[in-house]
């Protein structure tokens, strides 16, 4: 249960969609474009209803599609606005063209995602292909557990985005997340508008005292050195995130991180894990310390940038770990966030512990405690010396 | 040329995302890029600046003249690509202008 921890917060029931809304309503961003996507549909549907009713000055742009949203959205924070938008899985597959020219013309966009199966075959549920699939396009990607969590993301995106002059999504899982209900707590209107403060852009398109060119063609003279720019700014955003948190901790009261560590420092074996089902792994740890399994849990919030270091430092002392990714790459081999825990382990020198790579809940099946029980059951055993850790991409509720 | 100093600009020096101040296509120097070059012939010309209005590169040169009417200098070649508008749009009866081709 979810308390006041803010002196002036005050608990709400709301869904992960509606508290999205809250935050965009609170940040009141300059300009909203968007086209409406299950299970995201309703951030703007609410955000929308805010504008018709006056409670916000931003402009509402009701667009055509997808790459139109993203295209509106990116051309609004170039002007020299702060901008904001949402969607969902095939809407984010369709702005993947305008999500990599965001992040090429370093413009601080802010999406609300909400996490979905990708088609074919058509499915609305959650699962983090969507995003999985926009990892390398440049922008900062923040997971959410809860509503909570999604609220307090999205107040921070906004800074994080302006800051690192990158654009910024946060995302929750579809329907667990974005359609149920949970308490949240909720800050006052003016204290989120002074946690945000002013978007002040450095060079904008509508500063008519120093007009600018942005976006122009750059050849084999060019190219490269501002796409290292870009994957530098990547790197920099790191410090900039860690500011940001500290601030929000000093200002809310909610301390957040690269990724949360339940139970981690003394584990033996952990899941690592991103979004809702971290949750579920949680009451899993729980049940087995309890029977004195030394059980752990290491849940990512920021995606992008990785936080490899960090990582292969926490995980180095674990016997074993499974790393449970909701999106299959299919690469033939490991699927996104594996490959990406690897790599960080192998780079920092770190080549004790077992490492098993489990896909689950594709298209919004069903991941339960027992399931999550039955990994570290595995892991217990990897970590005794009783089995093998598996060297194939395992999944977890899959009919075999 | 000023393109190859460019070339030196290393990650720190250049601009965030590419982002070109204003006015600085002057300094990017396009004739290189021409097969036909337009010759201007300024005893035909009759200064009604059909070419000056039409020409997209802005490289039909104009000046005022000892009575302050506006007049044709020349052509920038600079900056001529060689689309050849200015002498389509020459007046047929006048021909000022003309294409020749751009010796190598």
């Amino acid at each position: 249960m979810i308390k006041t921890i803010y002196s002036k917060g005050k608990l709400a029931a709301k869904t992960g969609n509606e508290v999205m809304a809250e935050a965009m309503r609170q940040i009141e961003p300059d300009v909203v474009a968007a086209y409406p996507i299950t299970p995201a549909t309703e951030i703007v549907q609410i955000f929308s209803q805010f504008v018709a009713d006056g409670k916000v000055k931003t402009e509402f742009v009701a667009v055509e599609s997808e790459h139109s949203a993203m295209s509106a959205t990116l051309a609004a924070t170039a002007a020299g606005a702060r901008a904001m938008t949402g969607t969902s899985s095939q809407g984010l597959c369709y702005m993947w063209e305008m999500l990599n020219i965001a992040a090429g013309l370093r413009l601080p966009v802010v999406l609300a995602e909400v996490n979905r199966a990708i088609s074919a075959p058509i499915n609305i549920h959650g699962d983090q292909s969507d995003t999985m699939g926009a990892r390398d396009t440049g922008w900062i990607q923040i997971y959410s557990e809860n509503s909570q969590e999604a609220y307090d993301n999205m107040i921070q995106a906004v800074r994080i985005a302006e800051a690192a002059k990158l654009p910024t999504l946060i995302t929750t899982d579809g329907f667990i997340i974005s359609h149920c209900m949970e308490v949240v707590e909720l800050y006052p209107d003016e204290d989120v508008k002074k946690f945000v403060g002013q978007y002040k852009p450095d060079r904008y398109l509508l500063d008519v005292d120093r007009p600018v060119t942005l976006g122009s063609i750059e050849l084999q003279d060019f190219y490269f050195e501002h796409r290292w720019q870009l994957a530098q700014a990547m790197r920099d955003s790191k410090k900039i995130i860690s500011e940001v948190a500290e601030d929000f901790e000093k200002t809310f009261g909610r301390k957040y991180d690269f990724y949360e560590k339940y139970k981690l420092d003394d584990a033996e074996i952990a899941i690592v894990v991103i979004g809702s089902t971290a949750g579920t792994a949680k009451v899993a740890v729980d049940a087995l310390r309890e029977k004195g399994v030394k059980a752990g849990l290491l849940k990512i919030r920021v995606y992008r940038p990785f936080p490899a270091e960090l990582i292969a430092k926490d995980l180095a002392k674990i016997k074993a770990f499974a790393v449970l990714d909701r999106a299959d790459s299919c690469s033939g081999t490991f699927a996104p966030l594996y490959t990406d825990v690897v790599a960080a382990l192998y780079a920092a020198g770190v080549s004790a512990p077992k490492a098993i790579n489990y896909v689950y809940g594709l298209g919004g099946r069903e991941i339960s405690v027992a399931h999550l029980t039955q990994v570290y059951d595995t892991l217990s055993k990897i970590a005794s010396g009783d089995a093998q850790a598996s060297t194939n991409l395992e999944y977890i509720n899959v009919r075999l | 040329m000023k393109k190859e100093e460019n070339r030196k600009f290393n990650v720190s020096e250049l601009v965030e995302a590419g982002l070109v101040e204003g006015g600085t296509a002057e300094a990017f120097l396009t004739g290189s890029w021409r097969s036909d070059r337009p010759v201007w012939d300024k005893n035909k010309c009759i200064h009604c600046l059909n070419c000056w209005i039409s020409c997209p590169d802005s490289s039909i040169k104009i000046a005022s003249d000892e009575k302050r009417v506006t007049v044709v200098t020349g052509i920038d070649y600079d900056h001529c690509k060689g689309c050849g508008i200015c002498a389509a749009e020459c007046p047929p009866k006048i021909k000022a202008l003309s294409m020749e081709q751009e010796k190598k």
